[in-house]
């Protein structure tokens, strides 16, 4: 059952037409002018919006429809007159159905009482109208039960049933297994089926019938070929045979069973079923017996109603799973019915950002040739492509926000676990959203779940206190959990932030010496010890709880969000609460990076890590013994990295003075001064994942394709942070002839910007 | 040999939630959107059941239903109708007209799947 909810996209985009179909039909009704094609459209439209409804179990919405079909039928069958208050009424009515679509595709209830004044409105209508016109349907209330006339009878049989229950013995005459005793647990059902001869002019077929009895137990059928005429008399389109069959049947084998076998043909038919237990058989009467007064079958199967309650009750399981279509379609917009949208295959998307990224490449390149001209002899043909690197970059714009989405179909899962960890660890939490309509790549979307989910449970198994312990502390019972999402230089930064203990940074220091993942007595400043806890394997909590204690650990977090491009940073105040800060990029695909060069290779730093870059005086450069150089830049210290050095690149330009220095910055605020050979210029990259089709390496992000056709590293800032970190641990600089010893700090604003 | 049902229905939707549990019954199954959409898709396919909406544009499934009647080699067809009309006129109108059987919207599939068993084997 489950699986029709793929439906429910194709329902919702097919009600958004039907809708506009409605109204541009209803704007166009004319007091005393009617056109019953056009009433005819509306009513279609509203049907059918309410014949899928009520597949996927939106019984407000199909009640709320019912009241608007029940007055267009009024309308079509002209017993209420159109007049302006009725099509005002009408406008009305397919604005609050609209709204019933948005609620059931938000899978949320509609507020209380908002179908009611035009429910109201419409039943005026029905009671206004000329006499007949209220009789045929007595104004249903909101309920799904309302309308048995469409619910009662799924599948049903025409007209009055003549099947009989009979002790009919006479319709054992003659069968074989009537004289033999019934066996133990079993029950022996007598049928005889007399069709009338034009039975298979409604298109049904005994055959069938007599199968799907064989189905039901072991089946002796007897043919009675007594009214078969000569062959010259004989029409092949009509049916002079009936049948006996005696059924042995499991006692689960019913009345209703066996009915359901003649359901379309019971009024073509003359049907007797008859029924015997086991002779041994004390409780149960050996016979069934009622009367032979028609009894109407659509009455007597209790399976149908609970057929028919079936679709609501499986569709209300489904909320529930992943929303793969309304997260994918709609981005959680209530607005999404009534825009004007187009459902495309991601695969589709897919390719266009593939091909528009190929043509960044291509576009990059082509500048690339053409960048020696002189500019006089070719002056429109730079101009031209000037305007063509202006579109692409539009171009690739537009194609990335196609796969943009609101971040707020996964913010809208979080109070639901908030409620859940809650409950679980007896705290009172409050949720508090912000910037749930920052827009970031589906995909980057579709993989903040885990992450987001693992981080709320742990802020508020592990950071939050317990009510009584708050109280004591002064805070308010409930702590509050607060999730952000918000644009920042090129990338989204999402922050979950709790205002309960903080990292206990001597528990966390000291487990992580117990652990072997800190050398005893090693000093380490607070921040450092705080990015302790995404240290594979590392867990504080004294017991694994069942919540966090899950085997996933913020390593897995950490990650899984680094795979997304992405990086992830915790502050904390003891006491206070803490902050954890996850950056990702907003596109997964395109890269506006630096090119820059070191020996004979090529590297792309991403822009929106680079602060500047300068050409250092020597007097800017210090170095600590056994440990980095510095380089003093904007009144600070900052660390220098020489990419030559940690990637191995044989003749670069080695010093500082005659390279120059790339100064980055990381999400978490730290610089660092790399230094390259040379700053080749600006270029959107199209990201190749090194991880695909190679492997992960330190320090570097992602690969891709210059417009030269070279293969180039896309370096990773943080990564190239923590690779220095343990190359300077055993690091002594190169010994450079002309820069043997930097000259103690000077006061040195001399910086040349490049 | 897979049985060939064709669905009449003016709604997409409906049409593809037909399809979708037809065709994962092993049954194969072709669309039309209106009554006379069927007829033509009828003379090019060797159709094993119809299943039909009743109120659609053009061509409602009434009407289809007498005309596929009407037709010497559709007389003994097996024709369903599937609606939310479900009430004893447009039943009897239904069989009059020479329905087999009906279906009610909206529809559980394992229901729809029985009935098109029971009446196209």
């Amino acid at each position: 059952m489950e699986d029709l909810s793929r439906f429910k996209q194709t329902y919702f985009d097919e009600s958004a037409e039907l809708l506009a179909v409605a109204e541009s039909g209803l704007l166009r009704l004319t007091p005393g002018e009617v056109d019953s094609d056009e009433v005819n459209a509306i009513f279609r439209a509203v049907h059918s919006i309410k014949g899928g409804g009520g597949a996927f179990g939106f019984t407000e919405l199909v009640a709320f429809a019912h009241e608007f079909e029940t007055v267009m039928d009024g309308v079509r069958n002209t017993s209420i007159p159109v007049t302006t208050e009725l099509v005002d009424t009408l406008i009305r009515a397919n604005d609050v159905l609209g709204q019933m679509l948005a609620y059931a595709r938000e899978e949320a209830a509609a507020p209380p009482g908002t179908t009611d004044d035009t429910v109201a409105a419409l039943r005026r209508h029905l009671a206004g109208g000329p006499a007949e016109a209220a009789a045929p349907e007595p104004a249903p209330t909101a309920q799904p039960a309302a309308y048995p006339d469409d619910e009662d009878d799924e599948a049903g049989i025409f007209g009055d049933a003549m099947v009989a229950i009979s002790a009919a013995r006479e319709a054992e005459e003659g069968t074989a297994g009537a004289a033999a005793p019934v066996p133990e647990g079993k029950l022996r059902w007598t049928i005889t089926f007399r069709p009338k001869p034009d039975l298979l002019l409604s298109g049904n077929e005994p055959t069938f019938m007599l199968r799907a009895l064989r189905r039901l137990g072991d089946a002796t059928i007897d043919c009675d070929l007594r009214s078969l005429p000569p062959l010259q008399a004989l029409e092949a389109e009509l049916l002079y045979l009936s049948w006996t069959v005696t059924l042995i049947a499991d006692p689960d084998v019913d009345q209703e069973k066996i009915n359901d076998v003649f359901e379309f043909v019971a009024d073509e038919c003359d049907i007797r079923i008859a029924v015997e237990a086991p002779v041994p058989a004390v409780a149960a009467p050996p016979a069934v017996q009622t009367s032979t007064d028609p009894v109407p079958v659509s009455a007597a199967p209790p399976p149908v109603p609970a057929a028919a309650a079936k679709p609501p009750e499986a569709a209300k399981g489904e909320p529930a799973k992943p929303r793969a279509n309304g997260g994918g379609g709609g981005g959680g917009e209530h607005a999404g019915l009534t825009s004007h949208t187009i459902r495309v295959d991601l695969d589709k998307i897919d390719r266009l950002v593939n091909m528009v990224g190929e043509m960044v490449i291509t576009q990059a390149m082509i500048a690339e040739h053409v960048r020696d001209l002189p500019p006089g002899e070719f002056q429109e043909l730079l101009e031209g492509l000037e305007q063509l690197a202006q579109h692409t970059r539009e171009l690739r714009e537009s194609v990335m926000s196609i796969r943009a989405q609101p971040v707020s179909s996964v913010f809208s899962r979080m109070p639901r676990l908030v409620r859940e960890c809650a409950a679980a660890t007896g705290k009172e939490v409050q949720l508090v959203t912000s910037g749930e309509t920052t827009e970031v790549d589906k995909t980057v979307v579709e993989n903040l779940v885990d992450p987001l989910t693992h981080m709320i449970r742990n802020s508020i198994d592990h950071g939050l206190e317990g009510p009584e312990e708050r109280e004591r502390i002064g805070k308010p019972r409930a702590g509050t959990v607060h999730l952000s999402a918000q644009h920042r230089s090129g990338r989204i930064v999402i922050e979950i932030t709790d205002d309960g203990r903080g990292i206990n940074r001597p528990k966390v220091l000291s487990k992580a010496i117990e652990k072997g993942l800190v050398q005893p007595g090693a000093s380490l400043s607070d921040e450092e010890i705080d990015n302790l806890i995404f240290l594979p394997g590392f867990s504080t909590a004294d017991q694994v709880s069942n919540l966090s204690g899950r085997g996933v650990g913020m390593d897995v977090v950490r990650r899984n969000i680094s795979s997304l491009g992405g990086r992830i940073g915790v502050y904390s105040a003891p006491g206070e609460g803490s902050r954890f800060v996850l950056s990702l990029p907003l596109t997964l695909a395109v890269l506006d990076g630096m090119v820059i060069s070191v020996g004979e290779e090529r590297f792309v730093l991403p822009l929106t890590n680079i602060v500047e870059s300068l050409r250092p005086k020597a007097a800017d450069l210090h170095g600590l013994v056994g440990k980095c150089d510095v380089m003093m830049a904007r009144g600070e210290y900052v660390r220098l990295v020489y990419l030559h050095q940690l990637f191995g690149i044989p003749k670069a330009v080695t010093d500082p003075t005659r390279a120059l220095v790339v100064l980055v910055e990381t999400e978490d605020g730290a610089r660092l001064g790399l230094v390259v050979d040379e700053v080749l210029g600006q270029q959107q990259v199209v990201i190749k994942s090194l991880e695909a089709n190679f492997r992960r390496l330190d320090g570097v992000a992602a690969a891709t394709i210059l417009g030269d056709g070279r293969v180039a590293l896309i370096l990773d800032v943080a990564g190239l942070r923590e690779m220095s970190r343990h190359h300077d641990s055993g690091y002594s600089r190169p010994p450079d002839p002309g820069q043997a010893a930097l000259p103690a700090a000077l006061p040195s604003p001399a910086l040349e910007p490049v | 040999m897979k049985k060939k049902v064709l669905t009449v229905d003016d709604s997409r939707t409906m049409r593809d939630m037909v399809a979708f549990t037809l065709k994962g019954a092993g049954y194969d199954v072709v669309e039309a959107g209106d009554g006379q959409q069927a007829l033509t898709l009828i003379g090019a396919n060797k159709v094993d059941l119809v299943i039909t909406d009743l109120n659609m544009p053009v061509m409602d499934g009434l009407t289809l239903i007498r005309r596929l009647r009407a037709t010497p080699a559709h007389r003994t067809l097996p024709i369903l109708m599937l609606t939310t009309e479900a009430d004893e006129s447009k039943k009897a109108e239904g069989r009059s007209a020479g329905a087999t059987g009906w279906i009610v919207k909206p529809f559980n599939p394992d229901k729809l799947i029985s009935v098109v068993q029971k009446v196209c084997g």
